[in-house]
């Protein structure tokens, strides 16, 4: 064994430089701890990070979840004024739109257990929710939540000012670097070793989004996290039209939930679950994403039918069974924090994933903080599917 | 109402007409039928098309061939690009000023996604993306062969840059239509289809993207449908498209691609200015101010950074001898005016490139053309090779050289794709590929060459001093007595007397030489005074007999004033006109061009007179105005990803997708002492050029009621 004092310590190592894995960086960082974040691509957010459209809300329908989901939307709001970074944070609302009657009732009674969890959301009939969306298509529109806190920020700006900051704060960023093996001690991960160097540390967090279940097999462990791969595409931009994302639950030919949102430089931004699921890590546009998508965005609000798409972009959706995140420790394997499976969502629960992480690392957890880790432990039964993914 | 229109062309036939008429901002203008939106507005003197929704800065033409996004304006409410877009009676079209407010347009019917099946994908053997010299050579292999091939063409004509090209080519005789001007050879080439039942062609048609599933994505723009292609092989002959250069104002109305002014000025026979300033001395930028001065324009400057001009001698001669200011080791430091661009700044510049101070000039002009080189548009060939889609590619799109060797690479590729499609065809001789290299050389020095030597009493001079790859001199001589070495034709002329063979006086290589660089000298009727012949590529109304006018060296030197004795035009070299002098016989063989009275003047104003200062900054990304200063800081930081350029500034990531800034990205990489194998590349994403969303949801299988 090499003298320890030319080991190369660390705090913590967190294995990916991405939506979960920058922020949580920058919180331990900022806390005090000695952090190294290892990512095997050239630069931050470079993997999955990018491809995320920029959604963030707290209205879901999983106490742990609508948790992390304030939280990050907490940290997002506060970010420009804090640090000056314009991360082009816009508090727009969400609002789940019902053409049939199955949606709006389970939309319905979903509002009535939301604001029980104190979510600021509601359901809104079709006269006041095209108050809301004069532009929306009023033909069978039954009605829609409105959930006015939630918003979107830029994933490509929010990655480069985290690590910005995490830099400022002393975080040690390594990219084009991989991870090839982990070092025990004893049944104690204690550090990790890649293609360039072993590092040492007291916590290594798996954080590498899409490529996590291939990082936990070198391990010994399985996790059930299975990537999957979305589209998405931007428009050019036009005067401001709405302010929330807007999400349609329908079911089509080759698709399921589509959304989209208008960003703040008047782009529009649209992204469709394709039904059935495309597994794998597909990166490259799809023939038939562009002509469904546009024909369900044209659907929606007719007057898109006007202006152009721009770009086409594919990315991954990290999946678990039951379609929420994996956060926290493993049994029997000290030192290994898992933060993955984020289920596309990665972006909008980054913040709040980094400072629970935080406070695990320093065993200062809160109440709200066990409840997450409960409901989202790698340990949990994964038959359970939530209402609203 | 007076517009901006060429009414006289020494070599472009003015067609007619039909007038139509149509508004800009509620006014009625009056436009040809036929032309694009982009072409009216300057003809009617509309060079701000909106302003940008970032800054409020003017917005005018940079490419107009559809790939730099600056040409947006409003029609009938929907944002289009007004050099694709062809006007038509009654269009309503506005500026593009700021956003686009959409919220209003008229929705006539919804559409639902219900039961939505796509069409069915076209299978064909071959797709070929451009119809310029090398997609169309490529094409007319594979339908000789009755191979299948679908020819796409964003243009409503064939032909590609061909058509912009008016002057006589270089390159073989034999293999590429040297001495044939690139208008004709864009007919002949085409003429070539007509034949050929296996070659469908669909013109207006641009190619959006590629996909997973190795298709292509077909945006055609008269039917406004949207079609997917799955071909068993792409062939890419794209072209290229223009450079762009940072400087303070480079994003002022009236600078654009010297590509831009040659679609205004000889496709559409528009003039956009009276007084042009080029930047760049390749043979484009040098091209382009001989086509100005053949359509009347002024050229009051060209600057080339390097100590020599890097396009043939023979295009700089062309300028030299009409007195255009050639400065080479000199650049731009900034172009001034409010809303359009009324005079530029230039420097002379050090070895290593930078402004020496106190050598700048101010030099008035409207309009100034950027032409710095050609990147190649090759974001399908990358793409086709992401898909593992087999791919080929000729001309610009695989390597920027002249469009003779784009024909000869196009012709090559054909055959080659045809026998990866199994068919049995000749080999491809090995000279063939040693020939395509000859095409692609770039020219060579430039030698002093004795002009004195006389071969008899008439005989031709060649003003030819540099070695690049021509040689129709050689083929036009009756008496074969023009020798240039057939197996590399980059060899500089030689005449020769061969055995009871005389120069006949044909003047036939005084017609063909697409350098305009053979003179004639006859002293047979008059030993003292012989008389000269001078090809000249000009209106015939600017020259008559009984004229006693200048004529030049070489080099732009006025060597005499002599007087026209004869003007004429060979039969099968039209529109080069043959000018006879009389010259006196000590300089009779020097004389290498004759100056035709222009009435422009050349001047130089001291900085001290313009007070106004350009407020533009000087702009890498065009689309997200972005300057050279915001990413020169980010690449001082450490940046190395170009992503995180794009993250952090948006640059490449507007409405072309980096089409003219990565390249400019990349230099002031290597401007910061980065190299470039410590950048990462930004990823390329489709579509590669914007396309209706109402388009695209079109493309569905009609529903059986």
């Amino acid at each position: 064994m090499m003298p320890s004092e030319n080991r190369k310590v660390y705090d913590v190592i967190i294995i990916g430089a991405g939506s979960i894995g920058v922020p949580t960086a920058y919180f331990m960082a900022k806390a005090g701890l000695k952090v190294l974040v290892i990512e095997m691509y050239p630069s931050v957010g470079q993997a999955s990070n990018k491809h995320a459209i920029g959604g963030i809300r707290a209205t879901h329908s999983d106490p742990a979840k609508i948790n992390l989901g304030k939280r990050s939307i907490d940290v997002f709001s506060k970010w420009q004024n804090l640090h000056g970074d314009d991360i082009e944070w816009r508090q727009g609302g969400y609002s789940y739109v019902a053409y049939q009657e199955e949606h709006a009732n389970l939309l319905q009674n979903l509002v009535i257990w939301q604001q029980e969890h104190n979510l600021n959301i509601t359901w809104l009939g079709k006269q006041d929710l095209l108050e809301v969306l004069p532009n929306l298509n009023p033909d069978q529109l039954i009605g829609g939540t409105f959930s006015p806190g939630d918003g979107s920020a830029s994933p490509l700006i929010s990655a480069f000012a985290f690590h910005k900051r995490a830099v400022e704060a002393g975080a040690a960023f390594h990219f084009n670097e991989s991870v090839l093996d982990f070092i025990f001690d004893g049944s104690r991960v204690s550090g990790i070793i890649t293609d360039k160097e072993k590092y040492y540390s007291k916590v290594v967090i798996n954080a590498a989004g899409g490529w996590a279940k291939p990082l936990s097999e070198k391990i010994g462990l399985e996790i059930p996290v299975e990537p999957d791969s979305h589209e998405a595409a931007i428009t050019e931009p036009v005067m401001p039209l709405f302010d929330p994302m807007i999400v349609d639950m329908r079911a089509y030919p080759g698709s399921a939930n589509f959304y989209f949102y208008q960003h703040p430089t008047g782009k529009i931004i649209f992204c469709m679950t394709p039904d059935p699921p495309i597994w794998g890590t597909h990166t490259i546009a799809s023939s038939e994403f562009l002509p469904r998508a546009a024909r369900r965005l044209i659907e929606l609000m007719p007057v898109l039918k006007y202006i152009r798409v721009r770009r086409v972009w594919r990315g991954t959706y990290p999946m678990t069974p039951d379609g929420s995140p994996i956060i926290g420790n493993v049994d029997g394997l000290e030192g290994y924090l898992l933060a993955a499976g984020m289920c596309g969502q990665g972006f909008m629960f980054g913040p709040g994933v980094g400072q629970l992480l935080t406070n695990m690392v320093f065993d200062n957890l809160v109440e709200s903080d066990r409840v997450i880790l409960d409901n989202l432990s790698f340990h949990r039964n994964f038959d359970v599917v939530e209402r609203l993914k | 109402m007076p517009q901006n229109r060429i009414n006289s062309h020494p070599i472009l036939e003015i067609p007619e007409s039909i007038t139509i008429e149509f508004f800009w901002q509620g006014k009625p203008f009056h436009a040809k039928e036929g032309e694009t939106i982009a072409s009216a507005l300057i003809a009617n003197g509309v060079n701000i098309f909106g302003h940008h929704p970032k800054d409020d800065e003017p917005l005018g033409i940079f490419c107009a061939n559809g790939q730099c996004s600056q040409c947006m304006v409003l029609v009938d409410g929907k944002p289009i690009k007004s050099c694709m877009t062809k006007v038509k009676p009654g269009l309503s079209v506005m500026p593009a000023d700021g956003l686009p407010d959409i919220s209003s347009l008229p929705i006539e019917e919804t559409i639902s996604s219900n039961e939505h099946k796509l069409n069915e994908i076209i299978k064909i053997p071959v797709l070929i993306i451009g119809g310029g010299p090398a997609g169309l050579s490529a094409a007319i292999e594979l339908g000789n062969l009755g191979i299948d091939v679908l020819l796409v063409d964003d243009k409503p004509q064939l032909g590609g840059k061909l058509v912009l090209q008016t002057h006589r080519f270089f390159g073989s005789t034999k293999a590429v239509y040297a001495g044939t001007r690139g208008v004709d050879i864009a007919k002949i080439l085409t003429g070539q289809f007509e034949a050929l039942d296996s070659v469908e062609v669909w013109l207006e048609t641009t190619a959006v993207a590629i996909f997973e599933e190795k298709t292509v994505g077909l945006w055609r723009a008269e039917q406004d449908k949207y079609v997917l292609v799955k071909p068993e092989v792409l062939m890419i002959a794209t072209g290229a498209r223009e450079r762009s250069l940072p400087f303070k104002g480079n994003t002022l109305p009236g600078i654009f691609g010297a590509g831009a002014f040659q679609t205004l000025v000889n496709r559409d026979l528009v003039k956009p200015t009276d007084n042009l300033f080029i930047i760049g001395g390749g043979n484009v930028g040098l091209i382009a101010g001989y086509h100005a001065l053949q359509a009347g324009i002024n050229v009051v400057g060209l600057v080339e950074a390097m100590p020599q001009c890097g396009g043939y001698k023979v295009h700089e001669d062309k300028l030299a001898r009409f007195g255009v200011p050639i400065l080479t080791s000199h650049t731009i430091l900034e172009a001034k005016g409010k809303d359009h661009v009324k005079s530029v700044v230039i420097a002379e510049i050090d070895k290593n490139f930078q402004p020496i101070q106190g050598t700048e000039k101010e030099i008035p002009c409207d309009c100034v053309l950027i032409a710095v080189g050609l990147n190649p548009v090759d974001e399908f060939i990358q793409k086709a090779k992401e898909v593992k889609m087999p791919v080929f590619a000729a001309g610009d799109a695989e390597e920027i050289a002249e469009a003779s060797a784009a024909m000869y690479a196009g012709k090559i590729k054909g055959i080659e794709i045809a026998q990866y499609l199994g068919y049995d065809t000749q080999k491809i001789p090995e000279q063939w590929r040693e020939f395509e290299i000859i095409l692609k050389s770039h020219p060579g020095e430039v030698i002093s060459i004795d002009e004195d030597i006389h071969h008899g009493d008439v005989f031709p001079v060649m003003h030819c001093r540099q070695e690049i790859p021509c040689d129709p001199c050689a083929s036009v001589c009756p008496n074969n007595l023009i020798h240039i070495n057939p197996d590399d034709i980059r060899g500089i002329p030689e005449f020769c007397l061969l055995d009871g063979k005389n120069c006949i006086a044909c003047e036939r290589c005084v017609a063909i030489c697409p350098g305009l660089a053979i003179t004639l000298v006859d002293y047979r009727k008059d030993p003292l005074h012989p008389i000269v012949s001078i090809p000249l590529e000009f209106p015939q109304d600017k020259i008559k007999i009984g004229d006693t006018l200048p004529v030049t060296d070489v080099d732009g030197n006025i060597l005499a004033h002599v007087l026209v004795k004869y003007i004429r035009t060979l039969r099968q070299f039209s529109h080069t006109l043959i000018v006879r002098v009389q010259a006196p016989a000590e300089v009779a063989t020097r004389i290498a061009g004759i100056r035709i009275p222009t009435g422009w003047t050349q001047e130089e104003d001291s900085l001290d007179k313009y007070h106004q200062q350009t407020e533009q900054e000087n702009i890498v990304c065009r689309c997200e105005h972005i300057s050279a200063d915001t990413i020169r800081d980010l690449v001082q930081s450490g940046v190395r990803d170009i992503n995180q350029i794009k993250a952090a500034t948006k640059a490449t990531m507007g409405a072309c997708g980096g089409k003219t800034c990565l390249s400019l990205i990349k230099k002031i990489f290597r401007e910061e002492g980065v190299s470039t194998d410590e950048i990462t590349e930004p990823t390329q994403r489709p579509v590669f050029v914007e396309i209706s969303l109402e388009t695209l949801a079109n493309n569905r299988q009609e529903v059986q009621q």
